[in-house]
């Protein structure tokens, strides 16, 4: 059996969700080989080539694969899937845009959103924002799935796969890449933190939210996230949204600040080691998931966290 | 120009799930259904862009018709969508569980009978979380596609949508006919008022088969377990936050 993984990457470097899903790929069975697909991304498959357990890269580039938009991916994928029994997509934003195309194209289900692998055709993801687990077998010729990075272990590096060139599909398509806007940070990618930051509605402006929050984050090397409301009320950016519609994150600590704990919430970081919930009602659903609960106003109970954090040489 | 808007019944949002005992499925049974709220934003921009409102001027849509794949209480989805503001309705009727790919192929032989100019859908379904169906659509039509919509401009022939990604916002054009798929942010659907709701019981479904465009609706994967998610252990509540900076201390995390 032969396992093909796109990885996530930015042309310069692979993301640590590639890592996650070569794992996933390895618990199938069989041989692993990546899919690297931009432009000028020569460096991003030579990081590839060094994860552990991959027999060889491909590395597509071009152009049109720039910005990894769906129908480029497509055009390029499909075909290569006459040498692979399995696809595998990190359920990334650029994941969940491309899979479906392809696996249409190869008249095939998809699975999901992947949080186990039980075999070569047996997989696990949750349904109703993780309320039910279901486990699923594909036996279809061809499978195309998307897993949850965060439910993997990152394989290691130290491999040293060849890389090998394929051709990147020529276009012209019927997308094109305007523009966008990119959060720039130092703190840590959300997705992949090993601490994260929310904030909920009660933080009541982006000013707020940013006064508060952003020391405590800073502090604890934290990436920062937030609940819908908090997005939706424009206190927070899109990409900060946790949740099932939002982010999925697993972190080691998760802090949740002036969040109620909705089930749409919960779906998106009930998998961290260590929940921490800062509510001023003891009544708030999250409590019932936060392995630590601290009932108060987060405009005292912040600074104090961060005193404290200080007196612990934190 | 003429847009259909696939909308899909789910669990209401407000409710939670219950697995049943014996692992074989979930248990819908009394529980309130409800218009799955992505698909309720779809109808929302597409009701806008005949209205107008939203950016989109009036009359950029003349039509708008609303389709569902589901069962004959499928048919309260498709009036929810008429209250809103779409024209007219179209029930696929199909009982038991449709998966994406399926639905994207009855879709299609709609879009082939009626020859909409753009397609609008729910990024995702709120009880499978499944996120596919435009994306095969598009595929399928061989049409471009933009998903995560939280603004779509319709200008010559063509849809600039800025799309919500996981670094932040990235825009793009597609040629229409093309597939949007909405995020939360499009924008806020309506309530619809009594008079609308009234009214949309008067305008028109058509009842179809999956048959009626040669599709085989069987399930391709099999779902051999339902279990509930592992229960997290009962936490603490501390009383200061020089206590809770003890016990993060105490389980390693800081
Ligand atoms: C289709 C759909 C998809 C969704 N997807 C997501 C998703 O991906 N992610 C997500 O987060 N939500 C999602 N939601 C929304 C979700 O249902 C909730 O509405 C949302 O999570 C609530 O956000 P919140 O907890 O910040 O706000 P609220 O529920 O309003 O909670 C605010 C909390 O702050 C507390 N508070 C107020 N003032 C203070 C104070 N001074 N100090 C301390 N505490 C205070 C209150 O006690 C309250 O518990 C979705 C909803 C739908 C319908």
């Amino acid at each position: 059996m032969a396992v093909l993984v796109v990885a996530e990457h930015d042309n310069a470097s692979v993301k640590d969700a590639t890592n996650k899903v070569v794992s996933a790929a390895k618990a199938m069975g069989g041989d692993v080989d990546v899919l690297v697909a931009g432009s000028n991304a020569g460096a991003a498959a030579a990081a590839a080539a060094k994860i552990e357990g991959v027999r060889k890269v491909l590395h597509a580039d071009g152009a049109t694969l720039a910005k990894q938009m769906a129908e480029p991916l497509e055009a390029l994928i499909a075909p290569l899937m006459a040498n692979y029994d399995a696809v595998l997509f990190p359920a990334s934003t650029t994941g969940k845009n491309a899979a479906p195309r392809v696996a249409a194209k190869l008249d095939v289900m998809q699975v999901s959103g992947v949080i186990g692998v039980e075999g070569a055709d047996t997989f696990v993801r949750p349904i109703y924002a993780g309320n039910a687990i279901i486990t699923v077998k594909d036996e279809q010729p061809k499978k195309v799935l998307t897993v949850q990075p965060t439910a993997f272990k990152a394989a290691g590096e130290g491999g040293g796969a060849a890389v090998e060139t394929v051709a990147a599909p020529g276009g012209p398509f019927k997308a094109a890449f305007v523009s966008e806007e990119m959060a720039k940070s130092d703190r840590p990618e959300l997705a992949s933190a090993k601490r994260v930051v929310s904030g909920g509605r009660a933080l009541g402006s982006s000013e707020e939210f940013n006064r508060v929050l952003e020391p405590l984050a800073d502090k604890l090397g934290a990436a920062v996230g937030a609940s819908r409301a908090a997005v939706d009320a424009g206190y927070a950016p899109n990409d900060y949204q946790v949740g099932q519609t939002g982010k999925v994150v697993a972190p080691e600590l998760y802090v949740a600040v002036g969040i109620s704990g909705a089930i749409q919430h919960l779906a998106g970081m009930k998998d961290s080691k260590v929940i921490v919930a800062i509510n001023k009602d003891e009544e708030a659903p999250i409590f019932q998931i936060a392995d630590y609960g601290l009932v108060a106003d987060y405009k005292a109970a912040v600074p104090e966290l961060m005193d404290e954090l200080t007196k612990a040489g934190v | 120009m003429k847009v259909l808007v696939p909308v899909k019944r789910v669990l209401d949002y407000n409710l939670k799930v219950r697995v049943k005992p014996d692992g074989s499925g979930v248990d819908l049974s009394n529980l309130k259904m409800s218009i799955n709220p992505f698909c309720e934003i779809a109808v929302e921009e597409a009701v806008r862009m005949k209205e107008g409102g939203g950016g989109h001027a009036a009359g950029a849509a003349t039509e708008v018709i609303a389709v569902s794949i589901g069962p004959d209480q499928a048919q309260e989805t498709i009036r929810n969508a008429l209250a809103i503001g779409a024209d007219r309705g179209i029930l696929v009727k199909a009982d038991g569980e449709v998966e994406p790919l399926a639905v994207a192929k009855i879709l299609k032989g709609v879009i082939d009978a009626e020859k909409p100019d753009l397609v609008i859908l729910g990024k995702q379904a709120i009880d499978d979380d499944s996120n596919q169906t435009g994306q095969m659509l598009a595929a399928l039509l061989g049409w471009p596609q933009a998903t995560f919509a939280s603004k779509v401009v319709l200008h010559g022939g063509k849809a600039t949508v800025t799309r919500e990604v996981d670094g932040g916002l990235q825009t793009i054009d597609v040629e229409l006919p093309a597939i949007i798929t909405s995020d939360l942010r499009l924008n806020e659907p309506r309530y619809a008022s009594l008079p609308n709701i009234m009214k949309a019981k008067k305008k028109p479904i058509d009842v179809k088969a999956p048959a009626d465009f040669g599709v085989d609706t069987t399930p391709r994967l099999k779902v051999v377990k339902t279990a509930e998610p592992g229960k997290r252990a009962g936490g603490v509540k501390v009383k200061s936050a020089g206590e809770l900076v003890g016990k993060l201390k105490e389980a390693g995390v800081i």
